[in-house]
């Protein structure tokens, strides 16, 4: 594999008391997808602030480290770090209407990331807006947010996001908020852009959809930690750890019978301050027995490219 | 895109207009020197030469109320400048940084918020003495603190939208998204709060220049015509009345302009615009 843009290793945040993220870690080659997937609260996102190092006050980064191509970043002051957010290192979330300024004109607001005023960089500028797919980019790029449709406005977030070429994307749910057919655009262009500059990608998501769609490595989190990661072919064929299997086969698909019951994963997430000892999936895991109760797995490859923090883990084929 | 201005509307806006050219062109309407003065022609009634009669020193009403609208609108446009930068800037801090910075600030605030303004302003001039831009900076520093607050309770708000997270993601600098984001965002109430301390402005300039302690003679100011004029009142009824008109007909145009920009800025009813 070629240098890796991101690498994040082993990566702790805490809350107080509580460990949210505990010994996280992965790493994105240029031009690669690589999809970051949990429930809700399983700390996808608060990764995802600490690697742009714009955490709340309240979270600390109490491990880890965190490397944008050779450069670490952990140690960088934050005035540097401000002249990387934008340039190397961009992000976009879900809202994306919200997420635009009411009052500045859409091509004002994309060439602040190139720290230049927009009559400089006109040109560049409209180019941009005709490659992430925005038609007539001309008249487009002098009107304000609320004349643009959602889709509109995400196409002009991932345009702010990467006209600098920045070496990595943090993508947090950019989906989540758009309806079904202009997400399936969103991620074709997510993924052409990616291919066609190199950049690399982190997707944060709790839709397998759109991983199966996009994606061509995942991280499943759990409770802080990763449970399993791999190529996504490799995983969707074949899951091998418990919690993974559940949320595959929770999926609901058009062959179900009508009105047949949603498979479920039954019991719900630990909040921090419920974390005991050993594997956090136990208590919901149909696999665990006492010494998942007490010890906690630690990732472990079963395939080249393929870890999982398991005791039991499922045979290849194998239902939970 | 503009929602429609009533014909009541348009009437405050003329007469408003029509106070800033007064104002404004006060050299060229002024049909006499406001300063001569002359024994011989004492309180005149309106009409002939002197249009709204003559003061007890025989100076021309009419030339002293457009000075007076001169010295009015310039003391409470510039106090309101002064109070505005003021109150802004450290509301915008303090809704900002948020902590001990936002703690120390707004305790300052309810403490000024505590003194009553005009006392304050009086012991200030009785203590430094009268003047143009003593008036100026006495009102000014004395009513920074509503829009310290306005600006304090909406900074805080527009902070955590998503559009100031996505400008710090792109590499936004504090100083950079306070004066392009934050400030702009905000500025719709504050220019509210600023109209309503507008009028509220040219009361305390008359009221103060009616105690003797904002603009001095023998330079006029409606508040000091109507104090000379309340000798008189039996007498020259002319000169409380036009310099009070004035003064009633300024402070109620800005005001109701003060509510209907109110309304305009109001997210709320926008829609039915």
């Amino acid at each position: 594999m070629a240098e890796a843009a991101l690498t994040v290793e082993n990566l702790s945040l805490d809350l107080g008391p509580a460990r949210l993220v505990d010994g996280v870690g992965f790493s994105v080659a240029p031009g690669e997808v690589m999809a970051l997937v949990g429930e809700s609260g399983c700390g996808k996102s608060v990764t995802a602030q600490a690697i742009m190092r714009l955490l709340p006050d309240v979270i600390r980064q109490s491990g880890g480290r965190i490397r944008l191509g050779a450069d670490d970043l952990t140690a960088l002051p934050e005035r540097a770090m401000q002249t990387i957010r934008g340039r190397r290192l961009s992000m976009i979330f879900q809202e994306p209407q919200a997420a635009l300024d009411p009052l500045s004109t859409i091509g004002a607001q994309i060439a602040e990331t190139l720290r230049a005023p927009l009559s400089r960089v006109r040109g560049e500028v409209r180019r941009m807006l005709e490659d992430v797919g925005i038609s007539d980019p001309e008249r487009r790029i002098d009107q304000h947010p609320f004349e643009l449709s959602g889709g509109m406005c995400q196409r002009v977030m991932i345009a702010s996001a990467l006209i600098a070429r920045p070496a990595v994307l943090i993508a947090d749910e950019p989906t989540t908020a758009l309806d079904v057919t202009i997400q399936a655009q969103i991620l074709d262009l997510l993924r052409r852009l990616a291919t066609e500059r190199r950049t690399a990608v982190v997707l944060i998501t709790h839709d397998m959809g759109v991983v199966a769609d996009i994606a061509d490595r995942l991280a499943v989190m759990y409770a802080g930690r990763i449970a399993e990661t791999g190529p996504t072919e490799g995983i969707f064929a074949a899951p091998r750890h418990p919690y993974t299997a559940l949320l595959l086969a929770s999926i609901p698909r058009l062959s179900d019978a009508p009105k047949s019951l949603l498979a479920v994963i039954e019991g719900r997430v630990p909040t921090p301050a419920e974390f005991g000892p050993g594997c956090r999936f136990a208590s919901r895991c149909p696999r665990a027995d006492a010494m998942c109760r007490s010890v906690t797995p630690v990732l472990g490859e079963v395939a080249p490219g393929h870890a999982i923090a398991c005791h039991h883990p499922l045979g290849v084929g194998e239902a939970v | 895109m503009s929602p429609r201005i009533s014909l009541g509307m348009w009437i405050i806006l003329a007469l408003l207009a029509a106070f800033v050219l007064a104002a404004a062109g006060a050299d060229l309407l002024a049909t006499h020197d406001p300063l001569r003065q002359s024994l011989l022609l004492r309180l005149r009634a309106p009409g002939g030469a002197y249009l709204l009669g003559t003061d007890d020193l025989g100076r021309d009403l009419l030339s002293r109320i457009l000075y007076g609208a001169r010295a009015s609108i310039l003391v409470a446009a510039l106090s309101v400048s002064v109070s505005l930068v003021v109150g802004t800037t450290l509301g915008l801090l303090a809704g900002w940084f948020r902590g001990w910075t936002a703690v120390l600030i707004m305790r300052f605030v309810d403490t000024m918020l505590s003194i009553p303004a005009i006392l304050l302003a009086v012991l200030t001039v009785a203590v430094l003495g009268p003047g143009f831009l003593k008036l100026v900076m006495v009102l000014g520093l004395t009513r920074w603190p509503r829009y310290t607050r306005v600006a304090y309770a909406q900074t805080l708000q527009v902070a955590t939208l998503p559009y100031i997270r996505a400008a710090e993601m792109a590499g936004c600098s504090a100083p950079r998204l306070l004066l392009r984001h934050v400030l702009p965002n905000i500025a719709g109430p504050l220019m509210v709060v600023a109209t309503s301390e507008f009028g509220l402005m040219i009361l305390f300039e008359a009221g103060l220049s009616f105690l003797g302690l904002g603009i001095q003679p023998p330079f006029p100011s409606w508040g000091s015509i109507m104090s000379a004029g309340r000798q008189y009142v039996a007498r020259a009824w002319w000169l409380t009345v036009f310099p009070g008109a004035c003064l009633f007909v300024l402070v109620l145009c800005v005001n109701v302009f003060g509510d209907w920009l109110r309304d305009r800025v109001d997210p709320r009813s926008r829609g039915r615009g």
